[in-house]
């Protein structure tokens, strides 16, 4: 069956915003989509809120919506464009729930918009758990036992029947939030509670414990001739009980015979015809019990997920792009498989290596959070990695999250004895497995490992071969046949170091020196039946490298790894257009990555991708390999990019240039000049800017005395940070004395930085380009929160709507100044404060931030493009003469008529209950979104429902502010009372409010303990906005409990004055009713035509 | 300590790796076998007889062996060729150890060998003969007893693995049919299928004449799956012929495939690498339907894929099936008798189910030719 040609054009719906159980995969699926419907010669309409994706560069759709993913937004899109279709399976969960609120609404059909991929049925039946247990009933298979509940009274009868310990599944929820295990009726009211309120159905499923069953998944596509093919199955090392996203997981599956793997094959068939998903791609998962083969089918996605990411990295098998194909009436045979272009799509992929996933987690950024791992996923990220074994790939992935300890034994063991180990392991949780490799290299054996951890014996064998490896490198010489075996175990140079008792550089040395090298294999989703066509590689410790000579100039770029908190998307973001613009000016790119979830690690992106961990190991290696492939074919290796994949490449600079690798941009020196405290004051001091008063202490007494010295407030860090790790806000020597006590980190080799901290200034964030001569100033954001909170989860505006133009100009003024003193040549990242009309520089980093890629869609200049050419040599004057930069003007003068583009951050506050919701200089946001308008009250308001949810236009407003506060509160308030708000305030807010004329209602303090307080009018949902700013010691508490209830019932909840500010003027433009949507393309139109 | 093995094939290209299974020495073709499950039915299925058996899955026996899985009574692969063999069986069903099973059946095999390596090698230069040695032989020395050792073209050997006497799997529940089935390598899997469909199965040895198979007075009659080069065929062929004029129905597997064909008067031919694996696309002509199959061949027919009706003695044939990878023949149908053949295994064992409807479609032609023959 040909191409439908009743569809002329598709409207896309995105993923909106990262957060955690809903990542980059979706900006990699959709980037997928959106290529292959315009190939197909289709109209593409994307709604994204978020800017910091490929899909969203204007270059990827028609007509590309910034706007928020809800009904009204896209219900304008759609008024606007008139689509044929709307295609909502490539966008997540967010997608998807939009859709059918589109069509529940009556909106699809009233414009005539026909939803393809799946029908409104379909993913009623995959979705709704007890249509979905029907299904799975109606083919023979089975379900666990459970029971939906839409009350605590039905709950808590459930249970009865169900017994301890319970697992509780709110309807409609994402990455499994809210669900959780209850093991006893006080943990099933909290749980059951909060998935009750989760649920948008009000609806939650409880279920028979199938706690310690081995867990499976399987991809499947299916198209409308009814083809059906199976792409991967995966299993979770961690058995169930763990959230598939936390859990390690392996494809193929590793314990199953074809038996039984065969009958998971035929159920998740029967499921995906039943379920009725017409065209795509879904996942189902399954349970099995290990002592009977019992089966039981868990859930289905009727979407493209983050394991169907997993899964096209995996197998080579573009899910997401083949989906599109089928959904827009392609069969599965008509399909060439891209890698062996020979073979249709309509085939199973064999693989003959094994991939392994690891999770990244970010406790240490929420202190108070539970670290167990439980049904409700709280990783942030994940690495992938490639082998020809399971110990191979899984200490690849373990390297390739840059995390001390990274792989087994590159941090000193915690005491304790085997049991202990057994014991920490018995609770799934971060780092787990290090646990269980101490077990039994301490005496454990598999038997009382896999009682404890219920992890197959199988997989604990492999780790044995592990520990029997330690025990070799420590007994004996390290000679070629045990390196070797070491090697195909995947193991790290600096892990047998640490074990033997040298430096990472003598194994290397004695490694080279025995030839013991890496070989490439290739991912060709055929286990070598046919000839691969893209390079896509990976290393092992095998006989025969598949890289191909090659007579072209080339160009590495680094990847940024795992994404984290303060590292994510962004940078992805920075890489691909690195790749995308050197490839356009004709060298061969190689990417080098570790992410399963990005753009950057899509076959397509580069010339090559090799899937490697981020460490100068692996980097080296694949440096020599393709010097090699250079050596053969006559090519060159010109340099390797570094400064685009945040801290991951950039930690790798000077190592790699030291070893004689071409590190191209801004040199390794030069990063060090604007890392080093001393080194960039004295650039400070030549350029005639300053800096906040600083010092560095080793000891409390130095701490101290240094903040008596330059005065409350201070702000206290680590040195050496990203995303603000450890960083804090010290009001007195109370809270400095805590923050030493608590911080573990002081000493001689661990110095603390202590910075004046300057209250309510204006925070200004700057990403300019520097080629030695020319400054390009990419864009100027003024945070709307005062400095201190972390610029990654402040929000800000460009351009900059309080500040004048000589202001700007000064700024670009200071940038170009300290682009000369550091020696950029390349990206460069500034972060200034202003108070009293003073200009203070925070920070600068010569490299990639992660504001480029909305800079650059507020503006209309790929600032990343431009970037990776500068640093290969291409002058500003040239890039600017090519039309890759505006002709004329940069940043510093945007047009009077400029829209304005407010960003937002998004937390992740609602993952982790119970940890506090207040901003600081310690980033905690996992993405953000992007509101662009004429007017900053309506793109404001745009970020808020983007990010949050709409903002209340009606309703009750709790204030309660610190006294700082009180005089910066007072006109917002009013306003807000104005409206039509009614006002509840606590009493000193509530006086001043008075005086001014605003009526309120006084409500009492939390911690004073009468019942009159907040907080339960928070929880029944009788708040509708709160303000609380919380300001040093006092009142923290308070505000915990009052923001905890917020959370939970997802009321806005607002900690600064400025935003107040921001989010009346927000209020106002709702009221108006005058958002309109407009396409990015429309924007830059106006942009670049009036540069 | 491990014992050093070798691996040389007949074009010299040698691979060093660690004993396993048995030690000594073993020859056969070298083939590359894609399933990532399955190992076990592999092994047992005697269409592999005389084959040394390279996985490209990189770990092998982690679910050890059971005796509910085999597909015939002993492993039939002459050696086997791993990169990385488990030390430990993980399964509810594990009854012993895969290295430990090839070993107690003198199975030659080689572990720790670059298997892609190999696999593209063969991919590349084609199946070719192979010599595995764990006793210590030099590889000039196994290179020459490589080259001394027989091929696969021309060689027959369905006789070598047939059942030596006739044998019956009853069916399960009420017996509809009674099918005679001609063994050529038959796995247990197929007469599982079709006993649990109703069928009686007649199990005859290779030697089995058509007069044999029709002495039964079947509903229907088999031709098995089998190992060796089908233009070996002459009495299985000679068989087939006498069924198809006797109007029987007739359907046949792999093997079966290819000897239908040659009674059919079409040719054979030996592919360059051969079809091994579960994931292999096949298209049904007649409906535009892909199913996901299990294969394992070496050896295809030879007629038109586009679907045109070739005249035959016995009336027009057509190709029913192709491998939508490289348009090869894997299937035939005869449009004027009830007689049809896939070159595919429906009966999976390792593999996907998605062809078992082809019993279901024998069984419905033998109701139907009954229904007639009663009538008339």
């Amino acid at each position: 069956m040909p191409r439908r040609d009743d569809l002329h054009h598709v409207l896309v719906i995105g993923s909106g915003p990262i957060l955690i159980g809903q990542a980059a995969e979706f900006d990699y699926s959709g980037t997928q989509a959106c290529r292959v419907l315009r190939e197909e010669g289709l109209r593409v309409t994307l709604i994204n809120s978020n800017p910091a994706t490929i899909m969203t560069d204007p270059e990827f759709a028609d007509a590309t919506y910034v706007e928020p993913i809800t009904p009204e937004f896209v219900r304008k899109v759609i008024e606007r464009e008139r689509p044929d279709a709307l295609l909502a399976t490539l966008g997540g969960q967010t997608a998807l729930n939009a859709a059918i609120a589109l069509h529940e609404a009556g909106v699809l059909e009233e414009f005539g918009v026909e939803l393809i991929g799946a029908d409104v049925d379909a993913i009623h039946r995959g979705e709704d758990r007890q249509a979905f247990k029907q299904v799975v009933e109606s083919i023979g298979a089975e379900s666990a036992r459970s029971a939906v509940c839409h009350t605590m009274d039905e709950v808590l009868a459930a249970v009865e029947d169900l017994g301890y310990p319970v697992v509780v599944r709110p309807s409609f929820t994402m990455g499994g939030s809210g669900s959780g295990v209850a093991h006893d009726e006080e943990q099933l009211h909290r749980i059951a509670g909060g998935g009750l309120a989760a649920s948008p159905t009000t609806e939650v499923l409880l279920e028979e414990s199938i706690l310690g069953w081995k867990e499976y998944e399987l991809e499947l596509m299916r198209d409308r001739a009814d083809n059906v093919v199976v792409i991967c199955s995966i299993e979770n090392l961690d058995p169930m009980g763990v959230h598939t996203g936390d859990s390690i997981t392996v494809a193929p599956a590793m314990t199953l015979t074809d038996r039984e793997y065969q009958r998971l094959r035929d159920i998740s068939i029967d499921v995906i015809r039943a379920v009725g998903v017409d065209t795509g791609g879904c996942n189902i998962q399954f349970a099995v019990n290990p002592a009977d083969g019992r089966v039981i089918v868990i859930e289905m996605n009727p979407r493209v997920s983050r394991s169907s990411a997993l899964a096209s990295k995996a197998t080579g098998f573009p899910i997401a792009k083949i989906a599109a194909k089928l959904a827009v009436g392609y069969t599965l045979d008509e399909i060439p498989n891209d890698i062996t272009r020979e073979t249709p799509a309509s085939f199973e992929p064999s693989l003959d290596y094994v991939v392994v996933k690891v999770p990244r987690f970010a406790f240490e950024k929420f202190p108070g959070a539970d670290p167990e791992l439980t049904t409700t996923m709280k990783s942030v990220g994940e690495a992938m990695a490639l082998g020809r074994s399971f110990p191979e790939a899984l200490q690849k992935a373990m390297r390739s999250l840059e995390q001390v300890p990274g792989g087994f034994w590159t941090a000193d063991d915690p005491p304790g004895t085997a049991q202990d180990a057994l014991d920490a392991a018995r609770t799934p949780h971060d780092g787990r497995l290090h646990d269980v490799e101490r077990a039994l290299r301490l005496g454990a054996t598999v038997e009382q490992a896999h009682e404890a951890t219920r992890i197959d014996p199988w997989f604990l064998d492999q780790l044995l071969q592990l520990v029997e490896l330690r025990r070799d490198l420590e007994a004996g010489e390290l000679d070629e046949a045990l390196l070797r075996r070491a090697k195909r175990l995947g193991t790290s140079d600096l892990q047998v170091a640490r074990v033997t008792g040298r430096t990472e550089a003598e194994v290397r040395d004695l490694r080279w020196s025995l030839g013991v090298r890496p070989v490439y294999k290739t991912v060709d989703t055929c286990a070598a039946e046919f000839e691969a066509k893209t390079p896509y590689h990976y290393s092992s410790y095998d006989e025969e490298t598949e890289v191909a000579p090659s007579s072209r100039e080339k160009v590495l770029i680094l990847g940024s790894g795992p994404n984290r908190i303060g590292q994510g998307i962004e940078f992805d973001y920075a890489c691909v257009h690195a790749s995308f613009a050197l490839a356009d000016a004709g060298y061969e790119t190689v990417m080098v990555n570790c992410n399963p979830e990005t753009v950057s690690t899509d076959y397509d992106t580069s010339d090559r991708l090799y899937f490697e961990p981020l460490t100068v190991e692996d980097v080296l290696e694949v440096v020599e390999a393709e010097r090699e492939s250079a050596r053969q074919g006559g090519g060159r290796l010109v340099g390797v990019v570094v400064q685009l994949g945040g801290q991951t490449p950039l930690r790798l600079a000077q190592e790699l240039k030291d070893l004689g690798v071409p590190v191209v941009g801004t040199t390794p020196e030069a990063i060090h000049l604007a890392e080093d405290r001393g080194a960039f004051g004295q650039v400070l001091a030549e350029a005639g800017l300053l800096a906040p008063r600083h010092g560095m202490a080793t000891t409390y007494d130095e701490a101290r005395q240094i903040a008596e010295d330059i005065g409350y407030p201070v702000l206290v860090r680590p040195s050496y940070v990203l995303g603000g790790r450890g960083m804090e806000i010290v009001y007195g020597d109370a809270m400095l004395v805590d923050y030493v006590e608590r911080s573990t980190l002081i000493g001689p080799d661990a110095p603390v930085l202590v910075d004046r901290f300057l209250e309510d200034a204006v925070e200004i964030d700057v990403d300019a380009l520097y080629d030695g001569t020319d400054l390009y100033l990419g864009g100027v954001m003024e945070h709307i929160e005062e400095a201190g909170i972390h610029s990654g989860d402040s929000a800000c505006a460009l351009p900059p709507i309080t500040l004048g133009r000589s202001e700007v100009l000064r700024i670009r003024d200071s940038t170009q100044r300290i682009a000369e003193g550091v020696g950029v040549r390349g990206l460069l990242n500034v972060q200034y404060a202003l108070k009293d009309d003073v200009l203070y520089v925070l920070e600068a980093n010569p490299r990639a931030s992660r504001t480029v890629p909305f800079v650059s869609k507020a503006t209309a200049v790929q600032l990343a493009k431009a970037a990776a050419r500068v640093m290969l040599g291409t002058s500003i004057a040239d890039l600017r003469a090519e039309g890759v930069l505006p002709a004329q003007g940069d940043g510093a003068d945007t047009p009077h008529d400029a829209p304005i583009s407010v960003k937002e951050a998004v937390l992740p506050f609602g993952r982790f209950r119970g940890v506090d919701t207040v901003l600081g200089p310690e980033m905690k946001s996992t993405g953000e979104v992007m509101g662009i308008d004429a007017v900053f009250g309506t793109a404001f308001a745009k970020s808020q429902s983007a990010a949050y949810g709409e903002l209340p236009t009606k309703g009750t407003v709790f204030v309660s502010v610190a006294n700082r506060d009180k005089r910066a509160m007072v006109f917002p308030v009013k306003r807000l009372a104005d409206l039509g708000f009614a006002v509840l305030a606590t009493e000193g807010t509530a006086e001043v409010l008075r005086r001014n004329g605003v009526a309120c209602t006084v409500v009492g303090k939390h911690s004073e303990g009468a019942g009159d307080d907040v907080v339960p009018l928070v929880l029944d949902g009788r708040v509708d906005l709160i303000v609380n700013t919380p300001r040093g010691v006092s009142g923290r508490l308070d505000g915990y409990e009052i923001r905890t209830a917020a959370v939970a019932r997802g009321v806005p909840c607002i900690t600064t004055t400025p935003a107040l500010a921001a989010c009346v003027q927000g209020i106002e433009a709702l009221l108006r009713g005058d958002a309109g949507v407009t396409p990015l393309q429309e924007h830059h139109r106006g942009l670049r035509g009036g540069a | 300590m491990s014992r050093p093995a070798l691996l040389v094939l007949e074009d010299g290209r040698t691979f060093r790796g660690e004993a396993y299974g048995a030690v000594g020495e073993a020859f056969g073709e070298a083939v590359f076998s894609t399933g990532m499950t399955g190992y076990q039915e592999t092994l047992t299925d005697p269409s592999y007889h005389r084959q040394v058996v390279v996985m490209t899955a990189p770990q092998i026996g982690n679910t050890g062996v059971n005796d509910e899985d085999p597909e015939s009574s002993r492993i039939w692969v002459s050696g086997y060729v791993v990169r990385d063999p488990s030390r430990v069986t993980s399964s509810w069903r594990a009854q012993r150890d895969l290295g430990d099973e090839l070993a107690a059946q003198g199975v030659v095999g080689i572990s720790g060998v670059d298997t892609r390596a190999l696999t593209r090698h063969l991919r590349e230069r084609g199946a070719m003969r192979v010599g595995i040695s764990s006793t210590g032989t030099g590889a000039d020395a196994l290179l020459q007893r490589v080259l001394a050792s027989p091929g696969m073209v021309g060689a027959d050997l369905a006789h070598e693995v047939t059942t030596p006497e006739p044998y019956v799997v009853p069916a399960v529940g009420e017996t509809r049919f009674r099918v005679a089935a001609l063994d050529l390598g038959l796995k247990a899997a197929t007469p599982r299928y079709l006993a649990g469909l109703g069928v009686e199965v007649h199990v005859l040895p290779a030697t089995s004449t058509g007069d044999d198979l029709l002495a039964l007075s079947p509903d229907g009659v088999f031709l098995s799956n089998g190992p060796g080069d089908p233009a070996t065929t002459d009495g299985p062929v000679a068989a087939t012929q006498r069924v198809l004029e006797e109007g029987v129905p007739l359907f046949g597997i792999c093997f079966g495939n290819q000897v239908l064909g040659r009674a059919l008067g079409l040719g054979t031919y030996k592919l360059r690498y051969g079809h091994r694996g579960l994931n292999v696309p096949v298209k049904e002509l007649a409906t535009g339907r892909i199913h996901i199959t299990s294969q394992n061949h070496g050896f295809a027919v030879d007629a038109p894929v586009d679907g045109t009706p070739v005249e035959t003695p016995y009336g027009r044939v057509r190709v029913s099936h192709v491998c939508a990878n490289d348009d090869v023949v894997e299937g035939l149908e005869l449009l004027d008798r009830p007689a049809s053949s896939v070159q595919y295994h429906p009966e999976a064992a390792a593999g996907p189910h998605d062809a078992e409807g082809l019993f279901t479609r024998f069984v419905e032609q033998m109701s139907e030719t009954r229904g007639t023959r009663a009538t008339a």
